[in-house]
């Protein structure tokens, strides 16, 4: 597994359920393990459950700073982020901002991007693109590079990574993973913009460009 | 293999209708159902359809009684409160003996409730959809793939029994990711020459109508729809039975909560306890005759539920009340686990 040159800042954008939580976990857990500072925010305004905030006692135990909405996972159906953005990302340590699907969801990150302009302009964020093969609607190239440019114009910044999370939730192979290699590559390629890593489950092997062992974290209630 | 996609539950719903030949969706925001109306309002033109945001539940809901009358496939989605809204335009629909689809993502309740995952509009789906004397077909989908599925059945029910059919789903389905594949879609062709869609000084102009100045005709017109029930209750039940033949323990369960119950059942089963799982697809018409197979060897039923116990009349009745119901539910929002559930097959297996 290599992960190279991880950024203080990673942002993790994406398409509606393109994996983007389950991969800012495990980004987050892989940098706790090597014993690194690391703080987590959940940006999402739009899904009213099933996001980063999930995961608050997996953080707690490993040291992994946790900033949500107090409004997340509650009764009230408020997009509302009661945090500071900001000062996270003058805090030392790795910060890793799990934002919401689409441009909708990108929508926020547009709040903060006069903040993090200097961050990006000293090569210090990585705003990664989440891609997954599988996922409808995002599942061809002019969708998935359509889609990319409405993310960047709301939030303001610009991708810098590709994360090629393919995957088919408990059904992922190595099969899954190696038939999306070429769809990352075309996205890569049309754009011009550098693989970030791919994804690939930990029980599973596959040679594939980058490899990044990934946990599924985000299972159903029944998977308990 | 055919093509595998992975969606949430949501838009899986959206898309199956689009497939099944929807053309029209009137319906108003609410969570945790935005996921349908989102898709349909940026795909359903594309598809040469009409999406429409109303101005309020029954606004839409009366567009649907509208579009309906012309023989168009259409439908709404809503989640609780707003299918209490609604449910005045249903009954409408109803004695319109008009076709349509209804979708409720259920929501915490009573009142305004929460936005966390519940079934606690079982009652209302099966029972009191509204005023008057009439049904609704109901179908409850345990996965992704099923809501794709049901969706695509309830067009063609409703279309052949010319009456309302709800997917009764949850924030729970709604909202989770699973893989699915889409099947070949091939609309079921019905006879619509009672369509309001214009006589073209052709034929006498049709009438779509709920009031009736007549008692007898009125009665008429219900005992007639009651007539097609019959068969519906005859015809249509659906329902999984899972591990029942040798089962002491009969769990029932429903929707996303089934899920959580086969958890639990595999579990005791490893621990040697005589479990199986019984899943009403349909929730009306209520699968009486194969919930009365699956439990031909039980002495105990156990009914879980996001809610209070909805269900557990019509099991009682289903078995003539000769196997003994408990229950187990949580309400609120809150998603019963796997654990607790095991935990009452557990009490109730070592209760013997």
């Amino acid at each position: 597994m290599s992960l190279n040159n991880i950024k203080k800042i990673s942002i993790i954008t994406g398409h509606y359920g393109s994996g983007k939580t389950n991969f800012a976990v495990n980004l987050a857990m892989y940098l706790a393990n090597k014993g690194e500072t690391v703080r987590i925010v959940d940006l999402d305004i739009v899904n009213p459950y099933f996001r980063t905030a999930d995961f608050k006692e997996l953080f707690r135990d490993n040291n992994i700073e946790l900033s949500a909405s107090v409004y997340a996972n509650t009764n009230l159906d408020i997009p509302a982020i009661t945090f500071d953005v900001e000062r996270l990302a003058n805090e030392s340590g790795y910060l890793i901002i799990d934002v919401g699907g689409d441009d909708d969801g990108a929508m926020a990150l547009g709040r903060y991007c006069e903040a993090l302009k200097d961050f990006y302009n000293r090569g210090e964020i990585d705003m990664l693109y989440v891609v997954n093969k599988y996922r409808y609607l995002t599942d061809t190239l002019d969708e998935t590079l359509s889609l990319m440019g409405r993310i960047e114009s709301v939030s303001g910044l610009q991708c810098t990574g590709i994360v090629n999370n393919s995957n088919l939730g408990e059904e992922t192979s190595a099969k899954t993973v190696l038939d999306s290699c070429d769809f990352a590559n075309s996205i890569c390629s049309a754009t011009g913009i550098e693989l970030k890593c791919t994804c690939l489950p930990i029980e599973c092997e596959a040679q594939v460009p980058k490899p990044f062992n990934v946990k599924r974290y985000v299972k159903a209630i029944w998977e308990e | 293999m055919a093509e595998r996609n992975l969606m949430k539950g949501n838009e899986a719903l959206a898309e199956a209708a689009m497939r099944a030949g929807c053309k029209c969706f009137f319906g108003y925001p609410i969570t945790p159902q935005t996921e349908i109306s989102a898709y349909l309002a940026k795909y359903m033109a594309k598809n040469g359809g009409l999406f429409l945001q109303a101005e309020s539940e029954l606004a839409a809901i009366n567009m649907v009684l509208g579009a309906a009358s012309t023989g168009t496939r259409c439908m709404t989605s809503s989640s609780s409160p707003g299918i209490s809204l609604k449910s005045e335009g249903i009954s409408y629909i109803a004695a319109s003996d008009l076709p349509c689809v209804i979708i409720n993502v259920q929501r915490g309740g009573p009142g305004l409730g929460g936005i966390q995952p519940s079934q606690a509009d079982y009652w209302q789906a099966t029972k009191g959809l509204g005023h008057g004397d009439f049904h609704v077909l109901v179908f409850a989908p345990a996965s992704v793939q099923e809501m794709v599925d049901m969706v695509v059945k309830a067009f063609d029910k409703a279309d052949e029994y010319r009456m309302p059919a709800m997917i009764l789903a949850d924030g729970l389905l709604g909202q989770m990711m699973e893989p699915i594949t889409f099947p070949e879609i091939k609309p079921l062709e019905v006879d619509k020459s009672w369509a309001t869609n214009g006589h073209k000084n052709k034929r006498e102009h049709n009438i779509i109508n709920s009031l009736f100045l007549t008692p007898e005709v009125l009665e008429n017109s219900v005992n007639n729809r009651y007539k097609r029930y019959e068969k519906i209750e005859s015809e249509e039940t659906d329902a999984e039975v899972y591990l029942c033949d040798d089962a002491e323990i009969v769990v029932c369960a429903f929707g996303a909560t089934a899920r959580v119950a086969k958890s639990a059942v595999n579990t005791a089963r490893e621990q040697g306890i005589k479990v199986g799982l019984f899943r009403p697809k349909t929730l009306w018409p209520f699968p009486k005759q194969e919930l009365l197979d699956a439990t031909r060897c039980a002495k105990n039923i156990l009914s879980v539920e996001m809610n209070m116990g909805q269900m557990i009349d019509d099991i009682k009745l289903a078995t003539e009340c000769k196997i003994p119901v408990s229950f187990f539910g949580r309400t609120g929002g809150v998603i019963p686990k796997p654990s607790e559930v095991l935990n009452e097959i557990v009490k109730i297996g070592g209760a013997e």
